[in-house]
Order: C-alpha cells, then structure tokens, then sequence
C-alpha cells in the first residue's frame, strides 16, 4: 500500500510548527501505523545519510518524534491525532492497535499531536502529559500504607460493583479524551479514577475529598470545564463511559455539602 | 579484583529465615530516615512500590523513569494474574506448595530462601492491593476469583480481567502519588540513567540524562535501587515494551556488579506469530488463555498445505486430524505446562513441517471446545478484551476461528546478582524485580513476575535497606561534584559524542534487528556449543560494525530518540555477547535454556546437577576481556530435587 502522510513538524516548544508532507510506497496492510511511522523514520533517516539526497536539499527535518512504548494498546504512551480523530479512525483502539489495513490505498493521512493547553507540545508529535499525573496525585489514590491491612477477603464487594469499579480503571491516562474535547477538559479522565474507586468500599472512605481535590487540581492546571457533549466517550480507546462522570458529579456536589 | 559472593542467606529453618532476619536486621531511627536519601530507577511494579514504601518510611526518595510517567512501565502490559498462596479456592494450597512449584518450574536453579520468602509475602501483597482499590475479579458472593497458571496444581492466580499488570501497576502508581503529594518522593519522568557513580566502592548516585533537553545531571544519594526490568530486548523482536532496555543494569555490571545467569531467557509459547519483516514487536496472549484453550495442529501434512494456501479454514479439519500435542505428551499438565515447555513443543512441531501459517511457524489455540462447554458469553467474559486485542491485531475473529500463536521472547530470569537483602556485590546498589536474578531460576512460571516485583518493592527491600543505610546515616549528602560524578559525566559526555561523530551509512534499528537474528538464530530456543561461538564472532563483528558505520541524527541537546535507541544498542550488543557466552558455559539444559547437547530421548531438557548447580555470576573485567565467573552453589535441604514431570 502507498501513503502520502502529512506530519506535523515542530522542533521544540519554542518554536512554530508546519506540516510536511511525505510518500510512502510499500507498506503492509497487517501492519501497524506506528510500524508504518517507523519505516518511515528509517526513510527519513537514510534521506540524512545518502549524499545525493543530501546534495538534492532532500534533507528533511529528520525522523518524525512519536511517543510509543508497549505497541500493546495498555501502556497510554502513544497519542496523535489521525485524520481529525484522536487514535484514528479504528473505534476502541490507540494508535498503536490500528492497522494500515483500515485506509484506503493511495490515502493522504494528516497526523498531528495532540491539541490541548494542558498538553504542551515537546517536539513534533509529543507531549507534555504531566498534568495527568499532577490530577491523580491531587487525590487519584486510597491513602493506605504498605503493611497492616486487612485480608483480602475480609470484605465482600458485590461482582457488579467490583467489575464496574474495573470498567472505569481501565483507563490508560493517554489523554484522547481532554485532546478531543472542545473545552479541552479532562473530565472522563477524572471520572474514570474517581468512579473506579469510589465503587469499592475501600475507596469510598474519602470519594468526596478525593473528587473535589481533582477537579480543582484539572481547573488550576488549565483544562475546560464539561459541557456533556460526550466527543470524550466516543474517542476513549478503552470505552470509559460518561456515567462515570455521572458519578464524579455526584461525588463532587456531596463534597460541596460538605463546605 | 576477585569477588566472594556472599549469599547471606540466614541460618535456621527455611520457614523461619525471613521472620528471624527482620528481627534482627539493623533498622534507621525516624529522625535519621529523613536525612537519607534513596534513588529509585524505574517505576514498574518494583520500582513504583518500593519508592512509595520507602518515601512512607520517611525516606527521601528520587524516582526515575523514562517514559512521560511513571504508569507506563512495562509491568502495565502483564495480562493474566499473580500468583498468592491464599488457598481459598481450598484446594490445599500452601506457603510450602506455591515455593515448590516455583523452585520446579524454575528447574532448580533458584535459592530456596529467596523463593520460600516470597511464597511468604505473597499474601501480603494480595491484601495490599485489595486495600488501595485494585478491582481483581470476583465472584458473585463477592470474594475473590482465581484461576489456574501453567506449571500449578492448584488454582492461586488472582486476576483483573486481562489486566492484571495494569491495575496493580495503578495501585503502586497511586501509592507513588501519593508519597510525590507528601513531597517525600520526587520523580523525574523522561529521565534516563546512563551511569551509577561509585565513591569508596559504594553506590552513591546516578548520571541521567533528561531526555526532553539533552542535558546530562548528577543526582546523588546514600543508596541506589536498580528496578529497570530485563534485557530481553536484546532480541529486537520480543513482546518487551519498545523502549525496555538492559542499559542501567549494564552499567552496574561495568561499574562491578556481577550479573547471574543472563542466558535464562523465557520464550513465551502464546505470541501472535511475526507477519513480516516490517514488524518491530510481538504481542503476547496471555497464559491465562490456557486454562480454557487448546493447542494443536493438523495431524496430516496436507491438511497444513492447504491451511497455508488458504484452501481450507482450521474449522473445516475433523476433531480426529487434530493433534493436540501438548495434551498427548503430557497428560498431567495437558496444556498447562510451564512456558519453556510448551514453547519447545510448539518449535518442535514446527520444525517438523505443521506450522500452520504462510510462514510455517504457527500453532492454533482454540476456544472450541470451550464455548460448547461453557458458552460464548462466558469465554468473552473472561478473555473478552484479549480476543478483541487479537482480532485488531490479526483481522481474525477468534471465536470462529482458532487464535495462532507461536514463542517469542518475554521474560528473562537472569539479571544483576543479588544476595538476601536484594543488595549487588556493590554496597548500596540493589536490584529488585526483573533486574534482578534471585527468585525464578532457569524458568519463570506465569503470573509469578508481579507477585516478585511487588514482594520486592513494598515488602523485601524497605525491610533489607535500612540494614546498610544504619551504617550511613552519619554521612553527609552526596556532593555531586565530586570527582567520581566528574569522571562519570564525561565518560557519557565521550561516548555521546562518538556515536554522532561516527556518521555511518546504518541506522540503529537496523542494526539492532540484526543482533536480533544473531540472537535468536545462535542464543535462541535450541542452542548448541558450535553455534553459540558462531552468535559470539557475529556479535563481535557487529559491534565493530556498529562503532565504526552507525548513523545518528540529530544532536544531544534535544529530544533524540535515535541517541536514545543508539545508546540502548551499544550495551545490548554487550549483553548479547553475555548471554551467548554463559549459554556456553553451561553445558546443560535447564528450564528456558535448551542446549542440544544435553536431550533426553524424547526430546526434554537433560539437567547437569553435579556440574551446574550453581547460580553463574560474571564480573566485568574491562574492555574486550573475558568475564570471570563466580560461582554460588545451590543447596536444596528442603525439598528433594527431581528431573521435571509434567507427563504423569
């Protein structure tokens, strides 16, 4: 199959991006499209060592940057942004589950990092997440020691509970949910931790303080606020579902009783 | 400089070794813990809990990683469960039982106490996790879900869907943050360690460089912790995460730890096959998928022709034409035997002409018989989320049709040597977890590699530590500038800038996939004397390919992911030469290790007890010079050591 990929450049936070435009001829329809970015970071690379490219200003800007790890969909670490939608157009995949099987031959791909203030660009496809973890140590934990706690079995939770609790905490923190949203908030990402623990009895101790302490840690970082238009749920590669936000709300505004 | 390894392994029976050593091992008083100063690298399972354990100690703890943040650490992508020795399944499981089957199953090359240990704490871990809010599987009543894992008897893997690495991952990770929040741990993500400093002959900090900037930074502290996984990447194709990588144990092993048994490596028998040569990484299956799938291939050559010319679907072959080899050879464990096992028999078959892919080199793992049992419902809801990983992947619906897999590279056992306390033949540098060697011998058994990192970083080491650092807690604050830190810096700043100046006509991916034939083709699942020495030259030759024709783009002072796969590759390349080197040395088969010479009749691997019973730690003797090995015997008084059977 045969690309035309348009990328976007940036070399650094400092400094304005651009999209560049690239061919790829060859590829695979089993593979994926982080495989397909790799063969085309090795074109880009050698483009740097041929000299008659070199001679011909073939040059590029060097392989495109990308942040990628497990290539098994769990670890959270690649993002973009593929033709308009965050980890492209396969439904309930990241990036690095979707094949090259789902274009069309000869298609022209746009890739872009992901769009958000509270994810600043680091270079060309990457970003800053660190917000995510700055929310989750706002409260996103139980707060039990290592040691002296009690038997695992010492207290039932119900399988309904137990596997809604698991639903929610199968978020990966990629960020395609605060990426996509137009007010940029990363709601589903809070209500996923939020409703994940508030589930379990364990964690239902301190729902209250944990919901409140995070929603205002993702206001002070920059992120939107929720206006349900659920652009979050349907772009979630892991399927969090805005109930969970249901949940965060009904946490949040029995915090706010408190006051 | 000769090394005498002292196992320190405590006198007095084996079930009461680690309860008489905590009592009498040195502990730092409160007042004192705070002017300690503790690097952790890494934040997987390990590293993540034993820096949230030693931060709620009242240590100070630096945290390093180098993805965006700590939760990506390749613990998250283990699926199928950890083991505990709860017994509530009673089903008589025990301390004792877990610890014997992970002795058996690691072929008996593993310490006893280190084993027995962490049958022990096991339980403990489960509590833990359950106590932070990890969401395992339950039944309707409400308590927890088991299921059963390759090599066991009994039914102890506790779960959270095909996610269990994910959330107890999650659950360190959220101990961490909280410890970040009560500012006594500060973490450094996009933070690589290139170098751990060495003052006196004591670990005291670390060279890392910031991967967003370039900038190389001396951190310094009263101890060091290595918790960076394994180096099975050395292979190129594994189902390791992209960037898990072998440098910061590599670099202990040149600063003087010695490094055990790096040719135990495990094949993982349940991968999805390799589809091209455009492919960079392997995905697993979980073992999990063994409890209710069965492994076969076709029993007549010319039904595999026509399964690769796509005349006929898997379905379409009669129960009769199928050979179910795993269940004819061993009767007892059936298609759970341990993965070493299961993954020569998968070679085996292909080898013999019934692969069942294009390539040749499949098996197909099938959930037939499991939905007529138990239903389609049933099966989604157990493996629902690995089937829809497998159909994205493969286009293959697995529900209809069987799931092919065949071995990969997944886990190594071998690792930076440790004694009792988790502490390397360098004082004040340990290794936990994968990084380390102690707990799985020449196999490690499914769903035991959480159970090792967390009994690791939030029970062993903060107990082990404080046993150093109360001989250190009158030493000032580490200055970094120090000569030690000065020469180490530069050290990197050097070989940093030699691989740019080389401007050769290779990419490093190239390269690396081209150790990773040598690796598997020499130092793979059958290995042999001639063709180890074979995979040494290659190595040898490209590693001067590599020093003399690499391409490295770009400069240091920015984000470079090519310097970062360059730096990864020169020590894979030394650690590749490692493996192949104690693969020769040991002139046996055991566990993962598999060496053609040492076969019984039919095919199973031949132990050497009276040669190599021992556990084989290298030293680094300096550039281009043979390592010399030490050897630490392994004595059994416990349990009666046997040739493996997993047929009756």
């Amino acid at each position: 199959m045969d690309f035309k990929l348009k990328i976007w450049r940036q070399k650094n936070a400092k400094v304005q991006g651009h999209f560049e435009t690239y061919e790829i001829h060859g590829i695979e329809e089993d593979a994926s499209f982080l495989e397909m970015l790799d063969i085309l970071n090795e074109q880009l690379i050698r483009e740097g060592i041929d000299p008659v490219a070199v001679e011909r200003g073939c040059q590029s800007s060097g392989p495109v940057s990308f942040d990628h790890d497990c290539r098994e969909g769990i670890c959270g670490a690649c993002s973009l942004y593929i033709d308009g939608r965050a980890h492209g157009p396969d439904d309930e995949v990241t990036t690095c589950q979707l094949f090259m099987r789902k274009f069309k031959d000869g298609a022209t791909i746009t890739v872009e990092p992901w769009r958000s203030s509270g994810f600043p660009i680091i270079k060309d496809l990457v970003v800053d997440r660190q917000a995510y973890d700055k929310i989750l140590q706002a409260g996103g934990y139980i707060s039990v020691r290592t040691g002296g706690v009690p038997d695992a079995n010492s207290i039932p939770i119900a399988k309904e509970k137990a596997d809604s609790s698991m639903d929610a905490a199968a978020c990966i923190g990629c960020g395609a949910c605060a990426a996509t949203c137009k007010n940029g908030s990363a709601m589903l990402f809070v209500a996923a931790r939020v409703s994940s623990l508030a589930l379990l009895p364990q964690g239902k101790i301190e729902a209250a303080r944990r919901a409140k302490a995070m929603v205002a840690k993702m206001d002070e970082l920059g992120f939107g606020a929720c206006t349900n238009t659920r652009a979050c749920e349907m772009e979630c590669p892991k399927h969090i579902t805005v109930d969970h936000i249901a949940r965060l709300n009904r946490e949040f505004l029995a915090a706010k009783f408190k006051d | 400089m000769a090394k005498e390894l002292n196992s320190k392994i405590p006198e007095g029976p084996l079930a009461e070794k680690w309860t008489n050593h905590k009592a009498h091992v040195r502990v730092v008083n409160p007042n004192n813990k705070r002017k300690l100063e503790i690097i952790v690298v890494g934040t997987g399972l390990g590293g993540a809990s034993a820096a949230a354990s030693l931060g709620e100690l009242g240590y100070n703890v630096k945290i390093f990683c180098i993805s965006d943040s700590p939760r990506r650490a390749h613990s998250i992508a283990a699926q199928g469960g950890i083991n505990a020795a709860k017994n509530y399944q009673n089903d008589n499981d025990s301390v004792y039982r877990l610890f014997y089957e992970t002795i058996k199953g690691g072929d008996y090359r593993s310490r006893e106490a280190n084993v027995y240990r962490l049958a022990e704490v096991s339980n403990n871990i489960i509590d833990q996790c359950v106590a932070q809010g990890v969401p395992f599987a339950r039944e309707y009543g409400g308590l927890l879900a088991n299921r059963s894992f390759g090599g066991a008897t009994v039914s102890r893997t506790f779960y959270a869907r095909g996610q269990t690495g994910q959330q107890l991952l999650l659950g360190a990770y959220a101990a961490l943050n909280r410890q970040v929040a009560a500012g006594t741990v500060k973490s450094y993500p996009r933070h690589e360690m290139l170098d751990v400093v060495l003052i006196n002959g004591e670990a005291k900090g670390i060279i890392a460089r910031n991967l967003v900037t370039g900038e190389i930074e001396r951190f310094g502290a009263h101890a060091v912790v290595i918790a960076t996984g394994g180096y099975g990447n050395a292979y190129f194709l594994s189902t390791n995460a992209m960037n898990s990588n072998g440098s910061a144990a590599w670099q202990c092993y040149k600063k003087g730890a010695c490094f055990a048994n790096p040719c135990f490596a495990q094949i993982h028998p349940t991968c999805i096959p390799v589809h091209g040569d455009q492919q960079c990484k392997l995905t697993l299956m979980s073992e999990s998928l063994r409890n209710d799938g069965r492994i076969w291939v076709p029993k007549k050559l010319e039904d595999v022709k026509k399964l690769r010319k796509r005349e006929i679907l898997p379905s379409d072959i009669a129960e009769e034409d199928r050979d179910y080899y795993l269940e004819r050879r061993y009767p007892a464990f059936g298609n759970l035997v341990p993965r070493d096992v299961a993954s020569r028999a998968a070679k085996e078959r292909c080898d013999a002409g019934f692969g069942v892919n294009e390539t040749g080199l499949a098996v197909f793992l099938d959930f037939k018989s499991a939905i007529e049992r138990i239903g389609e419902d049933k099966v989604r809801e157990r493996y629902g989320n690995l089937f829809q990983m497998y159909e994205k992947i493969t286009g293959t619906n697995p529900y209809k049709q069987p799931m092919m897999i065949y071995p990969a590279i997944h886990y190594t056992m071998g690792g930076i040597w440790v004694d009792y306390n988790l502490m390397t033949t360098i004082p004040g540098l340990y290794a936990i977890g994968e990084a380390n060697f102690s707990d799985h011998g020449g196999n490690r058994l499914g769903a035991s590699a959480l159970m090792q990192g967390l009994a690791d970083g939030y029970f062993v080491l903060p107990a082990t530590i404080g046993d150093y650092l109360a001989g250190h807690f009158k030493d000032p604050k580490t200055d970094t500038n120090a000569p030690e830190f000065a020469e180490a810096e530069k050290a990197i700043k050097d070989k940093i800038a030699k691989l740019f100046s080389i401007k050769g006509k290779k990419t490093v991916d190239s390269l690396h996939k081209e150790l990773g034939h040598i690796m598997w083709e020499y130092v793979g699942m059958a290995r042999s004397a001639e063709g180890l020495k074979t995979g040494i030259a290659k190595i040898n030759e490209l590693k001067k390919e590599f020093w003399s024709n690499v391409y490295v783009p770009g400069e240091n002072g920015e984000f470079n992911q090519e310097l970062e796969k360059a730096l990864r590759l020169a020590d894979f390349l030394e650690i590749g030469e490692l493996m192949a080197i104690d693969a020769l040395n040991r002139n046996e088969s055991c566990g993962g290790h598999f060496r053609v010479e040492s076969q019984t009749e039919d095919g199973e691997t031949k132990r050497d007890d009276e040669n190599y019973m021992y556990v084989a730690a290298w030293e680094y003797q300096g550039e281009g010079k043979e390592p010399l090995l030490h050897k630490e015997p392994l004595k059994y008084e416990n349990i009666k050591i046997a040739t493996r059977n997993y047929k009756d």
